[in-house]
């Protein structure tokens, strides 16, 4: 059976591309960069140009780019190093909605002393700025705010609040895992501090993130050691993974603008679909402000685990917000903050595409959705006559 | 990706006994919408007082509805005596067993079956009501309910009764209490799960008592609120006073006078000292939309 994969916002497939660039650096160039001999200092070479390449995806400087082993440390990083640089404030203000990368660390900083304030969302997951305003004072240290949400795509007015939050001096960090390669980014032209990225999730390998950091910003290090990333992050460098992440990012760059037009037309096509053909279903999030890959769609009455098994049945890799799926008792925090109805949350399925998939693969199923929930409707005691 | 059985797999994708069946004679209803299952179970007897047709309607995930279909399988042919000695386990053990965090889903098959007896018992009006006293007020499970999954499978965890029915895994406020029924039950068996739970040893300094009271507070009351997307932040403490301030959802909540006293005001008396009094702090309280969100 083929597999159909819908679970882009989990993590991607390795360009074929990227792992072509990478493959050399493990048995034959495997040489430590930090190295004096010619050996392992051609490999720091390679490291500058992935660096570059990074850049260039989010046109900045190179210098301006640190290694990182995944989103989460790049998050942990920025978070914890800006607090270390600034010991005199004590506030942080985040979302209810972000990863648990950015939220389960924030509020560990509670126990530490800190004041986090977690902004709230409307129905269709936006924030009010002026609320955010209302917070920042000058005992705030850092603000934190994801580019794009990973559950229901919605994308944040970061631009806005970076400037926002630039005018009242303080550090402005965005989680931005799942925004990179999706949509273009210009910090050259963006009053951001600090932002995430991880590799998987654009094509890159697991194990390999980035952490872009403005020049002038101060953040002490997290991951303390050798000299590495001009000491601000030690650690000899993951050289393959880094390769591949320059790889990616080329790629993305020369690609995100047609890709994204397809990859918009699948995902629309699939969604206005299911949208059409299965009663009692809801779109979760902002329809017009959305990362162009992912739809979040409830269905009433049925389980998003439940589902999920139909559709593995047929090959269909999807995401579910339900506490079936998520390991706790409790449905999706973020279908939750947007006062998503429990009822509706524990039925959420999330398609998140990428350049990978085809028309053939949405069709099917666009033709397999009606029937899984046709199935589990029967069975619910929820639906009068099934 | 749980690892099901292909028991559990079979009845998940063609489960047996779907419906409901017309003026049954036994009716049991369990879970909601809200707490991820519901289960409808429905029986008829023949002639002889055996179980002729169950069948059942279920809201839930896989193991849910695996279970519901092969509880239904068992019953047929029993007489209610027989039927009332099926335990969680059972239905568990005839799929061949359930990942450990499905458990749950065992215990709700025996609680529909519980109440549809029940409910015939009664001559079809009783309908199934909680006894005891609630102690997961997230999923709604009472004492009697927790002391009978810790009997029935031998359980000695906070996070195994979790497992079996749900209760702690919501806001996680009543483990502690989890923990003492399970202390009851099993004794030394009992593993201890908040082993730094702060517990009052004796005279306080005033700094000691103010760091056990911010303590309890992370640890004892904020993950409760926060369940609910609300916070609370100390501000004061003057001899027995304790300040504090309700933020996010707590701020703007109709039962925060409710979670003052009954789960500020009550985790400081039990893990500080009983003097303790609560209030809230002026400011605080005079400007809710001032509150964090």
């Amino acid at each position: 059976m083929k597999t159909i994969y819908f679970d882009n916002n989990a993590t991607t497939k390795v360009a074929e591309e990227v792992l072509k660039e990478m493959k050399p650096f493990f048995c034959d160039l495997y040489g430590n960069p930090s190295s004096m001999h010619t050996f392992g200092g051609q490999i720091s070479r390679k490291i500058r140009n992935a660096r570059e390449q990074v850049a260039n995806l989010l046109s900045c400087d190179p210098a301006e780019i640190i290694f990182t082993s995944c989103g989460t440390e790049s998050d942990n990083a920025a978070i914890k190093g800006t607090l270390a640089a600034a010991p005199k404030k004590r506030k942080v203000i985040t979302t209810r909605v972000e990863h648990p990368a950015v939220l389960s660390v924030c509020r560990d900083l509670e126990n530490h002393g800190y004041t986090v304030i977690e902004l709230g969302v409307d129905k269709k997951g936006n924030l009010d700025l002026d609320q955010l305003e209302e917070q920042i004072d000058d005992d705030t240290a850092l603000v934190t705010i994801m580019y794009a949400n990973n559950e229901t795509g919605v994308i944040f007015p970061v631009e806005k609040i970076a400037e926002l939050v630039k005018s009242k001096g303080t550090i402005f960090h965005t989680d931005a895992v799942q925004a990179v390669g999706k949509i273009p980014l210009n910090l050259s032209k963006s009053n951001i501090d600090l932002l995430s990225l991880s590799g998987h999730k654009l094509h890159a390998p697991k194990g390999v993130g980035a952490l872009y950091v403005r020049k002038g910003t101060r953040l002490h290090p997290f991951m303390v050691g050798g000299h590495q990333e001009a000491g601000k992050r030690a650690g000899t460098e993951n050289v393959p993974g880094i390769v591949g992440l320059g790889k990616a990012c080329q790629l993305a760059a020369k690609n995100i603008k047609e890709e994204n037009e397809r990859v918009k037309y699948l995902r629309d096509k699939l969604e206005n679909a299911i949208l059409r053909k299965c009663p009692d279903c809801i779109l979760n999030g902002d329809k017009k402000n959305r990362l162009p890959n992912t739809a979040n769609i409830s269905f009433k009455y049925i389980e998003g685990e439940a589902i999920l098994l139909m559709l593995d049945k047929y090959g269909i890799c999807a995401s579910s917000g339900s506490a079936c799926t998520s390991g706790s008792l409790e449905p999706s925090h973020v279908l939750r903050a947007m006062g998503v109805p429990f009822t509706a949350a524990h039925g959420s399925i999330r398609f998140s595409l990428s350049r990978y998939n085809t028309e053939k693969e949405v069709d099917y199923t666009i033709e397999k959705m009606p029937q899984i929930v046709k199935k589990l409707r029967k069975l619910s005691p929820f639906v009068e006559k099934g | 990706m749980w690892e099901y059985t292909d028991k559990v797999k079979e009845h998940f994708f063609n489960p047996h006994n779907v419906g409901e069946i017309e003026h049954p004679d036994g009716v049991g209803e369990v879970g909601s919408l809200a707490c991820g299952d519901a289960l409808r179970l429905t029986f008829k007897l023949d002639e002889n007082g055996k179980i002729k047709d169950a069948k059942f309607k279920t809201f839930g995930c896989a193991s849910a509805i695996a279970t519901s279909s092969v509880l239904t399988d068992m019953l047929k042919g029993l007489t209610i005596d027989e039927a009332a000695k099926i335990t969680n386990k059972d239905i568990a053990d005839y799929l061949g067993g359930l990942p450990e965090q499905k458990m749950h889903c065992s215990v709700m098959g025996r609680e529909a079956l519980e109440a549809a007896i029940e409910n015939y018992r009664s001559g079809g009006r009783k309908k199934r009501e909680l006894e005891g006293t609630v102690v997961c007020t997230c999923f709604g499970v009472t004492e009697n309910e927790i002391e009978r999954v810790i009997r029935e499978n031998n359980l000695t965890t906070v996070e195994q009764v979790t497992n079996y029915c749900k209760a702690g895994g919501g806001c996680g406020g009543c483990q502690g209490e989890i923990e003492k029924i399970l202390e009851k039950i099993q004794g030394d068996k009992a593993g201890k799960v908040l082993e730094t739970a702060p517990r009052w040893a004796g005279r306080l300094t005033n700094i000691q008592k103010i760091q056990l009271i911010q303590q309890t507070i992370n640890e004892q009351i904020r993950p409760a609120l926060r369940a609910h997307g609300g916070n609370i932040e100390l501000i004061d403490v003057e001899g027995d006073k304790v300040i504090v301030a309700f933020r996010g959802m707590c701020a703007q909540c109709m039962l925060a006078e409710f979670t003052m006293k009954d789960v500020v005001e009550a985790k400081l008396r039990e893990f500080v000292s009983d003097e303790i009094s609560v209030e809230e702090d002026e400011d605080s309280a005079q400007q809710p939309h001032n509150h964090r969100a």
